[in-house]
């Protein structure tokens, strides 16, 4: 299908499967009980995922193929993020020219980050990616306010001259659209005491993850995708084989970061405003983080990543000390208070102490991430079933 | 005029003079080898083959170019090839990749972005690949990790990889240290077939002797940095001077 050998067409379809069906599959709770806030299916959240989705699947073909750390991916982010809005003060609240130029002003950003982080590999790549990162964030923050807006960042105003858009009626907000669909509009289809939310904007943006990500796979299927994984193995060999490894993982960097600021561009077409936070070291890290939880240089294990972490930051954060005393309501006061005090810290706002020692588990015990996770249980259940088959005895000839 | 004319080379680290004006001719489709006690700028003079090293005086002239100057890929894109003292393979990659990669570089030169193309689509060179790994008898082994392969079986399969972008010259560095008896014969075989059957010019630097004496036409012995003899292996054997450098004064 579509030039995929079977299982990557299979895995393609899987992912299409879960993406399209997401609000159904991320509201599994009827509405008003209990577990109901562990639904993951409103549209702010589901948005995130296929955004940071992009963001990771990018990173991975750098990371994951070339080997080369990048701690610097949010400045691509953030580059697009403020391409893209400005496309929507100057010109038109149509998504479609924000994104486009968002991919290639971060294109054209990770093309000059790249060429000078390059000449540099190992740590000290990493450390050039992320000076990178930080100078852009305070830059943002500073001297560059009249393009970036500081502190309180960018957002499309009424007064703004959009020379494509009719004029505002007075009074009302810009709002960012595909063609007169807005991203924000939204149908709810209720089902019994299930509501399933379907939002325009995130399925535009599941539309645009199942191409980054069908673009990634044949990416990694491609004779450019065996050199990347070339230059992570052995470097020496590759030079002494005629082939110039620079240009190899310069494109593996600018194509990363056109997926980043594609991710950024989308971010404002969703929500639109960009600050520079944006770009923060720390949203760098996250990415990294997205990355090897999930499996780096897996196709899948980027976008699982990105799924577990925005989940936790999301659903887990939001889980305060009156509903562990909600749920554990039935035990006698004092048991209740022991337990609801030794869970306290991992929920709530720290819900980074339950990632961490995710993060732990899985480098420790999984080094392939999430993905070799559940290839081992595969593997186990496949060989009790041949072991099974063995005790069965051979039937006499 | 020999394929490669190595002229009044020399390389200094700091103080040690590691070369002094070497002089050596390497004739096409011979195979010539180099050798010399350790510390004798075996390695060095290699390195400054093949774009590892500059030399600090003299020439390195390939089949009429100048080879200074130029990087490593550069050179390889010439018609040279290397094979390492440990084995440089992909490990990560498949035995069938790491054989497909070199005729890529051959075909492709030094960087193309085919990056949507399936790889496996790519008939003309997945076939040469299968072909050379039928040569080398490894066809059985094309799915398998190249680093969970045993030290001979890197070997041959480096051997191959460098056979593959069919280089006019071909330089070993010490192709069998470290190996066991068997491997060592194996690959001296190996050698063997490759000199008869393929126009292929072959350098080899090696120290142990039984591969020299098997394999090499011409011997150039090389001590503190500058070629003391050079002659056919059977004049090599009794010079006095080679006894000298080899076994000191008391032989």
């Amino acid at each position: 299908m579509l030039g995929l050998k079977k299982s990557d067409s299979r895995l393609l379809l899987l992912v299409a499967g879960i993406t399209l069906l997401a609000p159904f599959i991320l509201n599994p709770f009827p509405e008003g009980s209990e577990l109901a806030q562990f639904n993951a299916g409103y549209p702010d959240l589901m948005q995130r995922f296929v955004i940071f989705g992009i963001f990771a699947i990018g990173f991975n073909i750098l990371f994951g193929l070339t080997g080369y750390l990048s701690f610097g991916h949010a400045a691509f982010l953030g580059v697009g993020s403020y391409a893209a809005i400005w496309m929507m003060k100057l010109l038109t609240m149509n998504i479609i020219p924000a994104i486009i130029l968002s991919v290639i002003v971060a294109g054209l950003f990770s093309l000059l980050v790249g060429w000078i982080s390059l000449r540099r590999s190992g740590i000290y790549f990493s450390i050039l990616t992320l000076a990178f990162a930080q100078m852009s964030y305070s830059l943002a923050y500073s001297v560059l306010t009249p393009i970036t807006g500081g502190e309180t960042g960018l957002q499309p105003k009424g007064s703004d001259p959009r020379i494509l858009d009719a004029a505002l009626v007075n009074g009302t907000t810009p709002k960012a659209n595909l063609f007169g669909l807005q991203m924000g509009s939204s149908f709810d289809l209720t089902l019994g005491s299930w509501v399933f939310t379907f939002n325009t904007g995130f399925y535009i943006a599941a539309v645009i993850m199942l191409i980054s990500f069908y673009l990634a796979i044949r990416i990694f299927r491609s004779p450019f995708g065996m050199m990347l994984r070339a230059v992570k193995s052995n470097q020496n060999r590759m030079n002494y084989t005629g082939l110039n490894s620079k240009p190899y993982t310069l494109a593996a960097f600018v194509i990363s970061g056109m997926y980043a600021g594609l991710a950024g561009g989308l971010m404002v077409a969703m929500d639109t405003q960009a600050g520079p936070e944006r770009m923060f070291w720390t949203a760098s890290g996250e990415v990294v983080l997205m990355t090897i939880l999930g499996g780096a240089g897996t196709l899948i294990g980027p976008v699982l990543g990105a799924g577990v972490i925005k989940y936790m930051e999301n659903i887990l954060s939001k889980i305060n000390s009156d509903i562990l005393h909600g749920w554990f309501a039935f035990l006698p006061d004092g048991l209740e208070n022991l337990i609801v005090n030794v869970l306290y810290p991992f929920i709530g706002k720290g819900w980074h102490l339950t990632l961490g020692i995710l993060f732990m588990l899985v480098v420790i015990y999984l080094p392939g991430g999430l993905v070799e996770g559940a290839q081992r249980i595969n593997r186990l259940f496949k060989s009790k079933s041949q072991n099974d088959s063995k005790a069965k005895p051979e039937p006499a000839e | 005029m020999g394929i490669l004319e190595v002229k009044d080379v020399g390389k200094r680290f700091g103080g040690l003079q590691a070369l002094g004006d070497v002089n050596l001719s390497v004739a096409e489709n011979s195979v010539h080898a180099i050798i010399g006690p350790n510390g004798a700028g075996k390695s060095t003079l290699l390195n400054c083959l093949v774009g590892k090293l500059i030399p600090d005086s003299g020439s390195v002239m390939f089949d009429g170019q100048s080879v200074l100057g130029r990087n490593p890929y550069q050179i390889n894109q010439m018609g040279i090839s290397r094979v390492f003292q440990t084995p440089e393979i992909f490990g990560d990659l498949t035995v069938m990749e790491n054989m497909m990669i070199p005729i890529f570089a051959k075909r492709d030169g030094a960087f193309r972005m085919h990056a949507i193309e399936n790889m496996m689509a790519e008939r003309d060179i997945v076939e040469a690949a299968e072909r050379s790994l039928e040569d080398m008898n490894m066809a059985d082994k094309r799915h398998q990790h190249a680093a969970s392969m045993s030290r001979g079986d890197k070997r041959r399969l480096e051997i191959a990889m460098c056979l593959a972008q069919e280089p006019r010259l071909l330089l070993l560095d010490e192709p069998t240290a470290g190996m066991a008896r068997a491997d060592t014969n194996n690959t001296i075989d190996l050698l063997k077939q490759i000199k008869d059957e393929r126009n292929i010019t072959i350098a080899i630097i090696e120290h142990d002797m039984h591969v020299v004496f098997s394999l090499a036409e011409r011997i150039t012995v090389l001590a503190q940095g500058t070629p003391l003899v050079e002659d056919t292996p059977d004049n090599i054997k009794g010079h006095p001077k080679v006894r000298e450098a080899y076994l000191g004064e008391a032989a």
